[in-house]
């Protein structure tokens, strides 16, 4: 597994510096997927067919959840082969059809995988043109091409479609140089917003996601499950369940499942299997987390310093102690995991929501004793990832038990389930100690992150004396560390770690504003010399209509910013906080953006959107209760994420660079929530929420503080 | 304990034996194999599993079965015909009101019934109508104003 895994990751990095093989073939796809299996490995990174009918497959190791990457892959390749949107299929996530990817995670697709495949196209463009050359016996220059045809300029008459080109044709290139990728200026289809290739398959209930997916004498199965983490179980009896007609019991290496080919069936099994569990040891709670993580904290990683902490002591006309803290927050995508899997003789294929198709294939195939060769993952469409579905185990549990029962199986975790086997957000506790000198200017910022990562952590502001520590390092890179320290496991979330930090930093930089009896932005602006940060900053108050006012000022407006992804974000926000409830409405967003070159404006301003009305969940009201392992919050009857009623007006707003490199779109954008609306909340009250999510109950207690003060 | 039930869906005339208790989405995703239709939560909250029953939107993940008998159920399915998109279903792909798509049938499903009932909705009465459903991509202001073009009020806030 290491082996095969270690070449197909060279030849990615390969791919990404620009030596990529372009495979341009005639025939069905199908007959180029059983090839490649067992082809020599420059045939893993195709990542084009163009048919003798003239359609263009894409293949992508990508998968679509929602983020819209189906549709800008799409703009890319067809913008840099020169056809028309509608020629393009896409075919994601599948192992065996598909370059190797590491997953869709990061927001890396347009900015990572986007200049390989765009480079790929660039390259089948100039092969074709080449085929056009000899074909019309006209040298290069004096062709033109314009939606899959290729003329001879000066007679557009002498012509020859790429369909025509690709006939009967099997070329193989391995390209050596960079490709010549296309200008802004160039841009057709790039740069442009046609509507979501998916969107008329998920509007007529067409698109298939994991649970959709049907075959014959399937299986579904139902799993036993520990009432808390950290249970074992003591007790098991199976013989009610065994009685029933057709239920199939399974007890094998800590999974025990009842399965029935009729879903129902199985269901009544599961509740007349009885089993006792072990009590659980002590552990923290949602409340004592905090204490624990920083007590249970080792070692601080620096990873960022500048001056001497004591220089900045000794300047500082006035110190600013905080202690801020968040929750765990679950991904909660509407879709649960789920899986089908199907082992034979000759091999394992396992339909699954996951992010990760090709770790998820390698780790199938270890759990099974299989090579990878003989394991295919398929992925349908998510329904919502957010980064939960890095994990599967849901799809182990599909394949352990298809290869035990020799038939298909089914496994879909229901609401309970995703809800326990989450990896959480990790609760995160962020210690700050930063300074102000006589004449408003920062000087000192000591900051510590326990719980969770560096991203986020490290800001632009200017600030002679400095140190930037984090508990965890790299982010979830340390996966024993980050187990010793959280009661169950925790992963990657929308922005891992970012959201924590980013509401603290900027929840400082208000705080110590007001103190300097500074508006916010121009405070920020003082300290901040990077000009495309100030930009979006600017560019989102004057968009907003924000007009400079010392905080509190009674209005409720809160300006938060980042940088995330390699993007830039600034979020201005409007909040109203009704006093006697603590309840904190936030009314309107906008949202700047400079994500450098933009595929697609529309799915761009899409992801702020939904980002930022994301982002009110885990400011708002989202954190995982637990007590003694067990998870309390299983249901969304207890935990609350956005709803109608909550979700803001949102104002995307794109600070574009055409010429610049693309960048992260899908998560920059929600690390801001946090502050924005604490921020706001603040500029309302006067009261300052250091604790994520801002429940009505803790903006009641806050208030009734600062009242005390006054 | 099967017993024979009869019942309407999306025009055509089904009887099935069936579990009475069973839930009318496991009966529309599993014999029925209309996959549309989504499990999101099991519990009613969260909306996906939304269907019209006599032209009204109920939540097929808590519903007997049983309770469908000589009804009439539309699923997403149900809803183009011959290719035709419905009006709600143009709305929502022109104006992107959907990401991941695993909530959109509910979305539209329960668009379907308040605009069966109320032709024309203010903003309010569409975010009252959704309220229930849930979106975790964030999709909720597209929503609104693609139920909102479909109505062709063209709503304001």
């Amino acid at each position: 597994m290491n082996a095969l895994t270690k070449v197909s990751r060279r030849q990615f990095i390969g791919i990404a510096s620009g030596g990529i093989a372009v495979l341009i073939g005639s025939g069905a796809l199908c007959a180029v997927g059983q090839e490649r299996r067992f082809a020599y490995p420059t045939d893993v990174n195709a990542y084009l067919l163009i048919g003798d009918d003239g359609r263009v497959t894409v293949l992508t190791g990508k998968i679509e959840m929602g983020q819209g990457v189906m549709t800008s892959l799409a703009q890319m390749a067809a913008e840099e082969l020169d056809v028309d949107l509608a020629a393009i299929n896409m075919v994601m996530g599948d192992t065996d059809r598909c370059p190797w990817d590491m997953g869709t995670f990061g927001s890396l697709t347009t900015r990572m995988f986007g200049p390989a495949l765009r480079a790929a196209a660039a390259e089948a463009r100039a092969i074709l043109v080449n085929l056009a050359a000899v074909r019309l016996g006209v040298p290069k220059a004096r062709l033109t091409v314009r939606s899959a045809v290729v003329s001879v300029t000066s007679e557009p008459a002498r012509r020859v479609t790429y369909a025509e080109l690709a006939r009967g044709k099997r070329l193989r290139k391995v390209v050596d140089a960079r490709a010549v990728l296309r200008s802004a200026a160039q841009f057709r289809i790039m740069g442009h917003s046609p509507q979501r290739l998916d969107g008329r398959e998920k509007v007529t209930g067409e698109a298939r996601y994991a649970a959709d997916i049907r075959l014959p004498g399937m299986l579904y199965a139902r799993i036993l499950r520990p009432p808390a983490h950290g249970s074992t179980l003591l007790r098991l009896d199976t013989s009610a369940a065994e009685a029933m007609p057709g239920v199939i019991v399974i007890r094998k290496d800590g999974l025990v499942a009842v399965l029935h080919e009729d879903e129902r069936a199985a269901d009544l099994a599961r509740s007349k299997v009885s089993a006792g569990w072990s009590r659980v040891p002590q552990q923290p709670d949602t409340e004592s987390i905090f204490g624990h993580l920083v007590s249970g904290t080792k070692t601080l990683h620096q990873v960022a310093a500048r001056g001497a902490l004591s220089a900045g002591r000794s300047r500082a006309a006035r110190i600013f102690q905080m202690e801020y803290r968040k929750g765990y927050v679950a991904h909660a995508p509407i879709e649960p995991h789920a899986a089908l899997a199907q082992v034979t003789d000759a091999g394992a294929t396992v339909w699954a929501s996951t992010q990760t198709p090709f770790p998820t294939r390698d780790r199938i195939a270890k759990t099974l004793g299989l090579q990878p060769q003989h394991v295919r993952v398929i992925t349908p469409f998510l329904g919502g990832g957010f980064g939960g579905k890095s994990a599967d185990g849901q799809a182990l549990e599909a394949a352990r038990l298809a290869a035990i029962c020799g038939r298909p199986v089914q496994v879909a975790w229901d609401r309970s389930e995703e809800f326990f086997y989450d990896r959480f957000d990790p609760a995160a506790v962020v210690k700050l100690v930063s300074g102000l000198d006589s004449g408003g200017r920062i000087v000192l910022w000591d900051y510590s992150v326990y719980g969770t990562g560096e991203r986020g952590a490290i800001h632009l502001y200017d600030v002679p004396n400095l140190a930037i520590r984090t508990g965890i390092a790299p982010s979830y890179g340390d996966a024993a560390q980050s187990a010793s320290l959280h009661p169950f496991e925790v992963g990657p979330w929308r922005a891992p770690g970012a959201n924590m930090n980013v509401f603290a930093i900027e929840s400082q930089m208000d705080l110590m504003a007001a103190a300097a009896g500074v508006d916010p932005v121009t405070f920020r602006l003082r300290h901040l010399k990077d000009a495309r940060m100030r930009q979006v900053l600017q560019t989102a108050v004057a968009s907003f209509g924000w007009r400079p006012a010392v905080g509190p000022s009674g209005r409720g407006i809160g300006v938060a910013c980042s940088t995330d992804a390699g993007s830039y974000v600034a979020s201005v926000g409007e909040v109203s906080v009704e006093r006697s409830s603590g309840r904190v409405s936030v009314s309107r967003v906008v949202c700047a953006e400079d994500l450098g070159l933009v595929v697609n404006p529309d799915g761009a301003r899409m992801q702020i959107e939904g980002a930022t009305t994301m982002g009110i969940g885990y400011t708002l009201t989202e954190e995982v209760k637990f007590r003694g392992g067990e998870i309390l919050d299983r249901s969304f009857a207890s935990y609350h994420i956005p709803r109608f009623s909550v979700a803001p007006k949102v104002e995307a707003v794109l600070v574009s660079h055409q010429n610049l490199p693309a960048q992260g779109g899908g998560e920059p954008p929600i690390t801001t929530v946090g502050a924005m609306v604490a921020n706001a909340v603040f500029d309302a009250t006067g009261a300052r929420l250091p604790r994520l999510p801002m429940t009505a109950e803790r903006v009641t207690e806050a208030l009734a503080k600062a009242s005390a003060r006054t | 304990m099967a017993q024979k039930l009869a019942f309407r869906v999306n025009g055509r005339s089904v009887s099935l034996d069936l579990d009475p208790e069973r839930t009318l989405l496991g009966v529309l995703r599993g014999p029925l194999a209309l996959t549309g239709t989504k499990y999101g939560c099991g519990e009613g909250i969260c909306g996906a599993c939304t269907v019209l029953l006599d032209g009204r939107a109920v939540r097929s993940c808590v519903m007997p079965v049983a309770e469908v008998a000589g009804k009439e159920v539309v699923t997403i399915e149900g809803f183009s015909s011959e290719g035709r998109l419905h009006p709600l279903q143009q709305a929502f792909a022109e104006r992107g009101a959907l990401q991941c798509g695993y909530c959109t049938s509910g979305m539209i499903l329960t668009s379907e019934a308040l605009l069966r009932a109320t032709a024309h909705p203010s903003r309010q009465e569409i975010r009252q109508a959704l309220e229930h459903n849930l979106c975790r991509c964030g999709a909720h202001q597209r929503i609104l104003d693609a139920v909102a073009d479909a109505s062709g009020a063209g709503a304001q806030s």
